[in-house]
């Protein structure tokens, strides 16, 4: 059916493209800060990754969504391949930022609020795949790994809140220089992040692309057993 | 729009999966009102689930489902209100007396006079002796008498049953067929899985054989046709 | 609508009956909390200002983990007799279902926090009989049985559900667990209503957001 190779694919070939004028950028192009010196490179990928789990998040609860309204496998596909990749964002964006935050903030992790969220969403999403390896087969997981979906989702913008409030009572613990003093770079800064988020961007339309063939395939595999078995005869 | 004043379930290419283990395989079958229909096959056949499936325990996968006429999807409530079902399970709280545990199905259904409905109820199944004791301390065969008598207790118009006689005795078979006949006679409809084909012949004014998901027979004369019915029975390989 | 009341009482009050005569959850939720206070009287040094500071913390993890526990009995023992099938055969909406489990878990976190709190406050010399502590176990309590009822329902199938259940219930009921435990550090410290008026309402809107959202979606996950 599809006699192009996997690497010829559009998709790969501009992502790695984009990748590459990003990493150019990141590390040839752009000045080093000087108040954090080479450290502050990482933010150039932490920041996109962060947007992309959180692309991940957005994906995972509007197929949820829809496929508890339309019934379609296809929703479940896409909800259960953005949530895979959305997860290794997530614990890409998670371990980024830690190796960041250790010089800069002087510790690996605080109870600051983006990090509580992010840190709880992980945990959320890692349940809802969980779940959907544990449960036995059959629609019923489907609809119940949506909802899971959907309420990880509706829970975030609470999770964020009460880790603000929380943060305000407890300030974070830092004593590295200054993450949030006056950066030294202006415009230079904006159009580094605006490249490298574009290429993670596309990085992760192409893998969560990738992963919905493969999960079409399986499924696809699962009707061929269905209707090729004779059940009684075993 | 008068066809659904005589057919009670109407099944159009109904399928249910559990991932590579097909259940139903495209069903189509049509239960005319007022009756008993006898759902026979092996194990794995398919029965249990599309009783599960009239019962809306089960939802399916693909196909269209009416029940008196309802479409199931839409109108659950008011389709559950008119069924009873006696299934697999006694479905009973084993703490609970049998007066508990018929009083909470009567307060659910939002019965009207239940102390004397209850008594009723359990006079035409045979545990009206038994209502004080715990369900727990019942054999199996009086837990599915307590299952029964649930089941009925709001008078459905349709009626599932899964493998009802057995663990029962001889009498209360007899019991069992009164009822059966009883509902019959008031033109409800009942849908019953038995594994004691001949008996179920006896009582069954609709046959339905299931193989592998699928319907291979369906007889509106089990009588005349029982020669048929045994021998697609005996071609599925299920021990009579 | 009284209708919808009496059903909703007639599977709460069910859940009672059974409770009393078997005392499942209740004696595991309380059982579980209690035996986590002791432990941590002597794995951490309890000093006056040490108590104020980890008390509240230590308090409501306890119950946390405990209530996850005693909700995963809850539902078991529907499966385990198929009654739940009973529930959903009959003609009343799932979200009556719903409402009345989660009322009946109410009632046994309930019941277990009127016997946890005062163990706590003596263990860890700490006052917290104020009319605040009711407001804080109160919205606690919504929160924790509409989210465990919603999960405990959606684990029933999986066979390591002791295991999945605490997985999806704790992070979800992170905000809820925060508002606790600032809001019972401010009380204890002798604040007033003013100083947890946020934390509360906080906990307020995820009770109201979640008894709504998991009523709507309940009709989803019972059936196979």
């Amino acid at each position: 059916m599809n006699k192009v190779p996997g690497y010829l694919d559009p998709l790969l070939i501009l992502s790695t493209a984009l990748m590459g004028c990003a990493l150019y950028l990141i590390f040839i192009w752009v000045p080093t800060e000087t108040n954090q010196g080479a450290i502050q490179r990482i933010l150039y990928f932490h920041v996109p990754i962060a947007w992309g789990s959180m692309l991940g998040i957005f994906v995972v609860s509007a197929s949820s969504i829809l496929y508890l309204w339309k019934k379609d496998q296809k929703w479940d596909r896409l909800a259960v391949s953005s949530a895979e990749v959305g997860l290794t964002f997530g614990a890409m964006m998670l371990l980024s930022g830690m190796i960041w935050a250790r010089p800069v903030w002087g510790v690996w992790w605080t109870g600051e609020a983006k990090l509580t969220t992010a840190l709880i969403l992980f945990f959320i999403y890692v349940a809802y795949l969980m779940f959907r390896s544990y449960f036995p087969p059959g629609t019923q997981r489907q609809r119940i790994a949506a909802v899971i979906g959907v309420i990880g989702a509706l829970d975030a913008p609470i999770i964020y809140f009460a880790a603000n409030l929380w943060s305000q009572a407890h300030p974070p613990l830092i004593t590295g220089p200054a993450a949030d003093a006056d950066s030294t770079l202006g415009s230079e800064l904006g159009i580094v992040l605006l490249m490298s988020t574009f290429a993670f961007t596309l990085l992760f339309v192409y893998m969560v692309q990738a992963r919905y063939k493969i999960r079409r395939s399986e499924d696809d595999i699962v009707d061929l057993k269905r209707a090729t078995t004779t059940p009684g005869v075993s | 729009m008068t066809q659904t004043n005589t057919i009670a379930i109407k099944a159009e290419a109904v399928v249910k999966n559990y991932g590579a283990k097909a259940a139903l395989r495209s069903i189509d079958l049509e239960i005319p009102t007022g009756g008993v229909t006898i759902l026979l096959g092996s194990n794995g056949a398919g029965k249990s689930t599309l009783l599960r499936v009239f019962a809306m325990l089960t939802r399916i996968d693909s196909g269209n489902l009416t029940i008196h006429g309802l479409e199931m999807m839409k109108e659950g409530p008011s389709i559950r209100a008119n069924t009873g079902a006696a299934l697999h399970a006694p479905m009973l709280y084993g703490d609970m007396s049998v007066r508990e545990n018929l009083m909470f199905s009567a307060s659910i259904l939002r019965l009207p006079r239940k102390d004397t409905l209850i008594y009723e109820t359990a006079e035409k199944v045979g545990i009206q002796d038994r209502l004080e004791d715990r369900v727990r301390s019942l054999s199996h065969g009086l837990q599915k008498k307590v299952s029964l008598a649930r089941a009925i207790m709001h008078e459905p118009s349709l009626l599932l049953l899964d493998e009802p006689e057995s663990g029962l005795d001889g009498r209360s078979v007899n019991q069992l067929d009164q009822i059966i006949a009883g509902y019959r006679s008031h033109n409800r409809t009942v849908v019953m899985t038995t594994h004691i084909i001949e008996h179920g012949l006896e009582i069954a004014d609709h046959a339905v054989v299931l193989q592998h998901g699928n319907v291979i027979l369906m007889s509106n004369d089990p009588i005349t046709e029982r020669s048929a019915i045994m021998n697609a029975y005996a071609s599925v390989g299920a021990k009579l | 609508m009284t209708d919808t009341i009496l059903v909703i009482w007639a599977i709460a009050r069910k859940d009672l009956v059974l409770e009393i005569r078997n005392k499942d959850v209740v004696v595991a939720i309380t059982g579980f909390a209690l035996l986590v206070l002791a432990i941590f009287t002597f794995a951490v040094d309890l000093s006056q200002m040490n108590a104020k500071l980890i008390g509240p913390g230590v308090l409501w993890a306890a119950i946390a983990f405990a209530g996850v526990t005693g909700l995963n009995r809850a539902f078991a023992s529907e499966i385990e007799s198929s009654t739940l099938e009973a529930l959903l055969i009959a003609p009343i909406s799932r979200d009556l279902i719903y409402l009345g489990k989660s009322l009946g878990n109410f009632l046994f976190i309930t019941t277990a926090q009127i016997i946890v709190i005062p163990t706590f406050a003596v263990l860890f010399n700490l006052i917290v009989f104020r009319w605040e502590m009711v407001a804080i176990c109160m919205v606690t309590a919504i929160g924790f049985s509409a989210v465990g009822t919603l999960f405990a329902a959606m684990s029933v199938r999986i066979r390591a559900r002791e295991v999945m259940l605490p997985l999806l219930f704790l992070p979800v009921v992170t905000p809820l667990l925060m508002a606790a435990v600032e809001s019972t550090s401010y009380l204890v410290n002798g604040g007033t209503w003013g100083e947890m008026a946020s934390w509360l309402q906080l906990a307020i809107a995820f009770d109201v957001l979640f008894i709504v959202i998991s009523a709507l979606i309940f009709q989803n996950i019972l059936e196979d």
